[in-house]
């Protein structure tokens, strides 16, 4: 019986600084056998294993139409992730999964997207972005919601700034403390879901960052009448081993690793309300 | 599952039982008597059981006791259950070595199949191990080393007839007799056992033991053990499922009072039979060449147990009570379909500030019974 434990060894092809802590790999696995059998969805993840200190989990954030290169994008603020910030193309890491559920990017087709985003948190649905973007005919309207503290924190500035130019896309962006060059809304982010113009019946909404910040978009939403089933969120937890054994990543009665990272927000409503879980 | 009627051992001949188990290839593990606790260690001879001791649990306290008592299982449980013989306390997963230009080779760590039997397995112990078997057997992410031990256990059980202050089995009603999952169980009478089979493999070892037909009257003395045992036993949880009660209590002031006297050292949560957590680390070995990578037990009592990038989930000890607690008696009833908790009591008798688990729970769910 082979270890669901035991990473495969993958080459990077090449690191892209996104910001001054944000960074993105791009990744082959370097057996050809795993390299074609791999598959994987939107919001699903890899546990990245960094020589001599460990793993983390991190989503995947390229598009499924290209298994074979698989791009992750990492902020640097742990040990693992500050040690993978210093690899360099050409270097080799470990790679294991793909785990988790994914983003319900089939059940939306045909609906208005809402993506929500907070904090630095926004690698796991700028994977949705990207895939709506390349199949625009099988979506509706597409609108994208960033919340940020400071403006300085706010990545891809360009990205959302021709985002915003395409057809039948809104992009809605609040910083809590504007800055000079600070085009969009200062204010909280639920300020601005107001302005989103969505057809409450018929749009999913997908959310990743603070989970302060979901539980008020998820309230904002709700009051307008979105769905709760058409609510995703991803959640964070600490994950050691990503098959349900180690017990770090448990939400309640949840294995975050297994039924989730995503979740539709019905299923993990009762605890939502509660710190400490 | 057991066969129909018992049979008898003389105590004389439960050497004989060691001798078959370790003839037939077996590793042989039983009780005996380590820095003052019952610890399971390998068996050769009966001489090594510990003949006459009593265990005198309470919260926080432990004792063992000489007695005069001729029987050799007349206690109730050590520290130990069945978990780290499957589940070890720390074990390398995998290993990688890495060559100068940076190429790197996985490769699994072999897994340990040594065939091992326990002799003087408890009913609790017995409910902990499905439990853990639930936990780390399903698929698709079966977990190779567990299966592998698990494989190759032997399980000789010995029904309690003393169990401690502690002991609240009845209550789960997971004792204080084991029911299944042996392969072969014992009753301790003064004379010698009644014996019985759970297993094909049991019955094979049966076959070549000098066994008697018991009679009526060791049946009934048996029986007359049992219901002791369980009149015995005053510790019970306010009901078999206690997640709504739980979850419907999480502002519950006493979650507060429990955590000013909790010290979250994870004692309760290492005593556990079925708690299952773990963290994997990283041990590089010293020329750089190689690193192992270790899966070690860890607690929900631990500050590590939630961090996240700079952040913890449970920062304080308030939260980390409740998730114990909630898991083990709430979530586990979704997760495996039973209450976590087999009331084998040790997370009560090992803990430094005696906290008492059924006394935690009965404050929380409030009164009567919830089921
Ligand atoms: S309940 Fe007792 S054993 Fe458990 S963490 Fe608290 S003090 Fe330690
Ligand atoms: S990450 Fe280990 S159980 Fe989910």
């Amino acid at each position: 019986m082979t270890s669901p434990y035991v990473p495969a060894e993958a080459l990077i092809l090449d690191r892209i600084q996104e910001s001054k802590s944000i960074f993105t790999l791009r990744l082959q696995l370097t057996d050809p056998v795993r390299r074609e059998a791999f598959r994987f969805e939107p919001g699903q993840f890899n546990m990245l294993y960094l020589y001599g200190v460990g793993e983390i989990p991190i989503s995947i954030s390229s598009d499924p139409h290209d298994p074979e290169t698989l791009g992750h994008t990492i902020r640097a603020v742990g040990r693992i992730s500050q040690g993978l910030s210093t690899l360099e193309p050409g270097q080799r890491l470990g790679i294991r999964g793909p785990y988790g559920r994914p983003w319900p990017l089939q059940a939306a087709e045909g609906h208005d997207v809402l993506v929500v985003t907070g904090g630095l948190g926004c690698a796991p649905v700028v994977a949705v972005i990207n895939y709506v973007l390349l199949r625009r005919e099988h979506y509706g309207r597409l609108i994208i919601i960033q919340g940020v503290k400071h403006s300085e924190d706010l990545i891809w500035r360009d990205r959302y700034a021709y985002w915003s130019t395409l057809p039948n896309t809104q992009v809605l962006l609040a910083s809590d403390h504007g800055g000079p060059i600070w085009p969009w809304h200062v204010g909280r982010v639920t300020d601005v879901f107001d302005d989103a113009r969505i057809n409450p019946d018929h749009c999913f909404a997908m959310m990743c960052g603070p989970e302060g910040m979901m539980r008020a978009g998820i309230k904002n939403l709700t009051q307008r009448g979105v769905p709760e089933d058409h609510i995703y969120l991803s959640m964070e937890r600490n994950m050691q081993c990503a098959v349900g054994h180690c017990g770090h990543c448990q939400y309640g009665a949840s294995f975050l690793c297994r039924q989730g990272p995503i979740y539709a927000y019905p299923a993990i409503k009762p605890l939502f309300r509660t710190r400490g879980f | 599952m057991a066969d129909a009627v018992p049979g008898f051992l003389p105590r004389a001949a439960l050497q004989h039982l060691i001798d078959a188990l370790i003839a037939a290839g077996y590793r042989c593990l039983g009780p005996q008597e380590r820095d003052g606790a019952i610890l399971y260690d390998r068996l050769t001879s009966v001489t090594q059981l510990p003949l006459g001791r009593h265990d005198r649990q309470a919260p926080g306290h432990y004792r063992l006791e000489a007695s005069a008592d001729p029987r050799w299982f007349a206690w109730a449980n050590g520290p130990q259950a069945l978990k780290p013989l499957l589940f070890a306390p720390t074990e390398p997963l995998w290993k990688v070595t890495r060559e100068a230009d940076g190429v790197m080779h996985f490769s699994e760590q072999a897994v340990p199949a040594e065939p091992t039997a326990v002799i003087g397995v408890r009913a609790c112990d017995l409910a902990a191990l499905a439990l853990q078997d639930a936990h780390f057997m399903a698929p698709p992410h079966a977990d190779a080393h567990y299966m592998a031990r698990r494989a190759n256990l032997f399980l000789v059980a010995v029904n309690c007839t003393h169990p401690a202050d502690t002991c609240f089995c009845v209550s789960t009603g997971d004792g204080p007799n084991a029911t299944t999952g042996y392969d072969i169980d014992l009753s301790e009478l003064e004379d010698g056992f009644l014996i019985q089979a759970g297993s094909d493999e049991g019955r094979q070892i049966l076959a070549s033991l000098p066994l008697v037909p018991a009679s009526t009257r060791q049946i009934a003395l048996a029986q007359s053990q049992t219901d002791k045992a369980i009149a015995a036993q005053s510790r019970s949880l306010p009901g078999h499922n206690l997640r709504a009660a739980l979850f419907a209590n999480l502002e519950h002031p006493r979650w507060q009072e429990v955590a000013d006297r909790c010290l979250s050292c994870g004692n309760c949560t290492s005593v556990c039979p079925t708690c299952f957590c773990s963290s994997h680390n990283e041990v590089p070995d010293l020329s750089g060449t190689s690193s192992e990578h270790v899966r070690e037990w860890s607690s929900c009592f631990t500050l590590d147990h939630s961090y996240m990038h700079g952040y913890v989930v449970r920062p304080d000890t308030r939260t980390r009570y409740r998730q114990w607690l909630t898991h083990k008696l709430g979530s586990w009833h979704e997760q495996y379909g039973r209450s976590g908790c087999v009331g084998c009591g040790r997370c009560v008798s090992w803990c430094p500030a005696g906290i008492d688990i059924t006394e935690e729970a009965t404050a929380i769910c409030g009164g009567g019974q919830h089921d």
